[in-house]
């Protein structure tokens, strides 16, 4: 049976039950992967503010919660910086709370993003990946979300819907864990995942609530109303009477992102169990093992790359992929032992740190700087503004990198695959 | 475990009622108000039920005694003397 | 005022939510009209506070001298950080026992927080907005803002500002909320009654209450109240409650409807140093302006 959508979502296909009690298979988008596993998460308020190609998720979210199917509060905002202005107060005063945003959405958020992490508030918000102007571009790639890596946030990068759905409900794990406390985005390319359609399958509401338990807190004022606090007051440079001041509670966040890593591993081991389902943790290989060239990816970059190996092992390159999950904090050890027996590393970054080079590559670099045989390693920049990634970049971009380590040579200046003719 | 409370646990920023909290406020002062007990209504008169000094005190500094106190932590501003209606309270040097 | 409305000083609450030697300044009104606020909202309240003068109030890590919890938040966002609260206390079922109020001034209220503030009050919001104003970004020291009177000198206006005052609460007005009021701190009495008058009202509450500031407007710590009084016997601060879109106005401002019973707004002027520089136009365009206010004010009632 196959029953009409409100939205513009297609085929829910019933009586797929996987085997097992309870769960389902839905043929959904990546927005609305992302919808299903809030929803599951039991998420008590949502704030968000509509942004191409984000909506859906948000849109999904309110038929969910005005058919009773959620009991939560949706907060239908001005802007998205009141979206994240509201919900860090929501979480504060003691609920599980959720947004969704893209390119300049997140951008408008940014000062929140800071005060979000700086309050160590377990938020948990999807980034549909979107180029950001100027000028105006709604397709994907990375720049949006790698542009506020410094903010404290977690951020976790998904390659498909199953992906999304899994890593939503494992976010919420990881943020409300005492030794992190973190607020996480969990981070898919926008149009390729948000409005694909694939099937996930969906965990029962007993199966998550047994991994997910009620929501929990450091903050939690409505509860705690006979021991009233200040929540971020001015501090001044020094420590005051044996209190840790500024740079003590940013060194304490900057140490729980350290942390973090672990929890995320342990989670997703936890979460594997439960749905047979495990993502790799902070990083994962694909024929990397006897890979002799690493090609290192995040989300879609990740995912294109893997359509390569068969044709340059075919053409004599022993290649395989380093999925990037984890993108902060950064796994410089789960990357540097993932690369130790590869001689040479090629990276596609779908965004730029402009006036240096693509993030992941540059941050991969310092992952493997201090490694006791550092491989060749070199990056390109590809599909900006929604421009394709395709498999003959990848092929093209591993080869001319095959070639350089042969001579060692070094490009400080980026390199670009993918642009127009004569560019 | 995170308490706020707790130098070592704690993870953000969570301040704790507590007066005083500008150390002693008391301090500020070149003036300080002296309430003349002859004029105060609430001792002419026990009927009288004024308290404008404690009302118009920013801090509560004036105590809603018969007769009003002045407390430690007055900062010396000196509007209790300003609007007291019978002129029972003049700001003294210290 | 409908309902019970208290007007003596001992029918005042005694005890102080805002405890003793706190951050303000000598003679700040702001910390009167919070004192009185408080003793209004009670302990089930909710604070949110964005920068400004009011954070220092709240005094420096690790300590507060307020005894209510407070969020603290960036300088734009107080409404919506109040609409985070308000909805986390629906789900939770413990809106109708907790009273959340923003509490925000002039700056935070009328130019950078004012997206936020619409926002919030064309969703009704549950909330209470309280903007505590006096007229200039004080914190960041006495720089113009939206809320600045007419020839009044801040740090960005050294010859005086040209516009007039923007009229928050005629733009609430047009958010079809159902409780609006203005208070000066120097009536104390009226602050605390129409902060209680506001929680009788569900939705979007707005509260602006006029707060005189000795080093930024130029007066002595001790003329605070006066100088508040003198804001309202001129007309230049209206006081009045709109209720469901109806004008009441308090009795502090009654007189002002008659132009003969209004004080002459160089009255005010003179007493603080920001207008020492106006000239006679100046202050015949001032006064015309007020009369102008009190025009379209009697059309209202």
């Amino acid at each position: 049976m196959v029953s009409k959508g409100k939205s513009k979502e297609v085929a829910k296909v019933e009586g797929k039950p996987a085997g097992i009690k309870g769960r389902e298979i839905m043929l959904i988008t990546g927005n609305h992967a992302a919808s299903y596993a809030v929803k599951a998460s039991r998420v008590q308020v949502v704030s968000a503010y509509p942004i191409t190609p984000q909506s859906p998720v948000v849109e999904k979210l309110s038929e969910f919660i005005e058919d009773g199917e959620m009991d939560a509060r949706m907060i239908r905002v001005e802007s998205e910086q009141s979206a994240m202005a509201s919900l860090i107060s929501a979480s504060t005063t003691g609920v599980r709370v959720f947004t969704a945003t893209s390119s300049h959405g997140l951008l408008f958020m940014h000062e929140q993003l800071a005060w979000a992490a700086g309050t160590r508030l377990p938020i948990v918000m999807c980034i549909v990946t979107r180029a950001i102007g100027a000028p105006w571009s709604v397709w994907t790639d990375h720049q949006d979300a790698v542009s506020q890596r410094d903010t404290g946030w977690m951020q976790i990068f998904c390659e498909d819907n199953q992906e999304i759905y899994d890593t939503v409900i494992e976010a919420f794990k990881i943020a409300e864990d005492e030794r992190v406390y973190l607020p996480v985005a969990v981070c898919f390319d926008g149009y390729i995942l948000s409005h694909t359609i694939m099937p996930v399958e969906l965990l029962s509401q007993a199966e998550v609530d047994k991994f997910l338990p009620p929501f929990k807190s450091h903050l939690m004022i409505s509860k705690s109303m006979d021991d009233p606090i200040g929540l971020n007051p001015v501090t001044v440079p020094d420590p005051r009477e044996g209190f840790p001041a500024y740079m003590e509670l940013r060194h304490r966040m900057q140490q729980a992102l350290e942390r973090s890593i672990a929890v995320m591993e342990e989670a997703e081991g936890q979460f594997g169990k439960l749905s047979g389902r495990n993502h790799g943790g902070a990083v994962r290989g694909y024929r990397l093992d006897d890979a002799d060239v690493a090609i290192v990816g995040m989300g879609s970059c990740s995912s294109q790359a893997k359509t390569a190996i068969e044709a340059l092992r075919a053409s004599g390159i022993k290649a395989g992929v380093l999925t990037v999950r984890l993108f902060r904090p950064f796994p410089k050890q789960r990357v540097r032992d993932a690369l130790k027996h590869v001689s040479t590393v090629v990276v596609f970054d779908r965004d730029v740190a402009y006036g240096l080079e693509g993030a992941l590559c540059a941050e991969t670099k310092v992952a493997l700087y201090n490694a006791p045989k550092p491989p060749y390693i070199h990056g390109f920049i590809v599909g900006l503004g929604g421009r394709d990634f395709t498999t003959d970049h990848v092929i093209q971009g591993t080869k001319m990198v095959v070639a350089m380590a042969k001579n060692k040579e070094i490009h400080d200046e980026t390199t670009w695959l993918g642009l127009m003719e004569g560019e | 475990m995170v308490n706020s409370r707790d130098p070592k646990s704690t993870i953000a920023a969570v301040q704790h009622p507590t007066e005083g909290e500008a150390g002693n406020t008391g301090t500020w002062r070149t003036f300080k108000p002296v309430i003349d007990e002859r004029k105060c209504i609430l001792m002419k008169s026990p009927k009288a039920r004024c308290h404008k000094c404690w009302l118009y005190c920013p801090e509560a500094m004036v105590t809603r005694t018969r007769p009003p106190k002045i407390l430690e932590y007055c900062k010396g501003c000196g509007i209790c003397a300003a609007e007291c209606t019978h002129k029972a309270i003049t700001m003294e040097k210290e | 005022m409908e309902g019970t409305s208290i007007t003596r000083a001992d029918e005042l609450p005694e005890e102080e939510l805002m405890l003793a030697g706190n951050r303000s300044c000598a003679g700040c009104s702001m910390s009167l009209i919070y004192r009185m606020a408080l003793k209004a909202l009670g302990k089930d309240t909710i604070l949110t506070v964005p920068a400004s003068c009011l954070t220092v109030l709240h005094g420096l890590y690790h300590k507060t001298s307020v005894a209510l919890n407070v969020i603290h938040t960036t300088f734009e966002t107080t409404a919506a950080s109040a609409s985070g609260i308000v909805a986390a206390l629906e789900v939770l079922g413990l809106d109708k026992k907790i009273t959340v109020v923003g509490f925000a001034g002039d700056g935070g209220t009328s130019d950078i927080g004012i997206q936020g503030l619409s926002g919030a009050a064309e969703r009704n919001t549950n909330f209470i907005y309280a903007c505590y104003d006096n007229e200039m970004y004080s914190n960041t020291g006495t720089q113009r803002s939206g809320q600045t009177p007419y020839m009044a000198y801040t740090t960005t206006t050294p010859h005086g500002k040209i516009e007039h005052k923007k009229n928050i609460p005629m733009i609430m007005l047009a958010h079809n909320i159902p409780y609006i009021a203005t208070a000066c701190a120097s009536y104390p009495l009226d602050v605390y009654n129409k902060f209680k008058r506001a929680k009788q009202f569900k939705g979007t509450r707005y509260i602006h209450l006029l707060a005189p500031c000795p080093p930024g407007w130029g007066f002595q710590t001790e003329e605070t109240i006066e100088v508040g009084k003198l804001a309202v016997k001129t007309g230049i601060f209206p006081v009045y409650e709109i209720i469901d879109g109806k004008m009441l106005l308090s009795k502090e401002s009654e007189p002002c409807l008659d132009p003969k019973k209004r004080s002459p707004v160089a009255d005010y002027m003179k007493r603080q140093s920001r207008f020492k520089h106006v000239s006679q136009q100046h202050i015949d365009t001032y006064q015309e302006y007020v009369n102008g206010q009190w025009d379209f004010i009697s059309k209202m009632l």
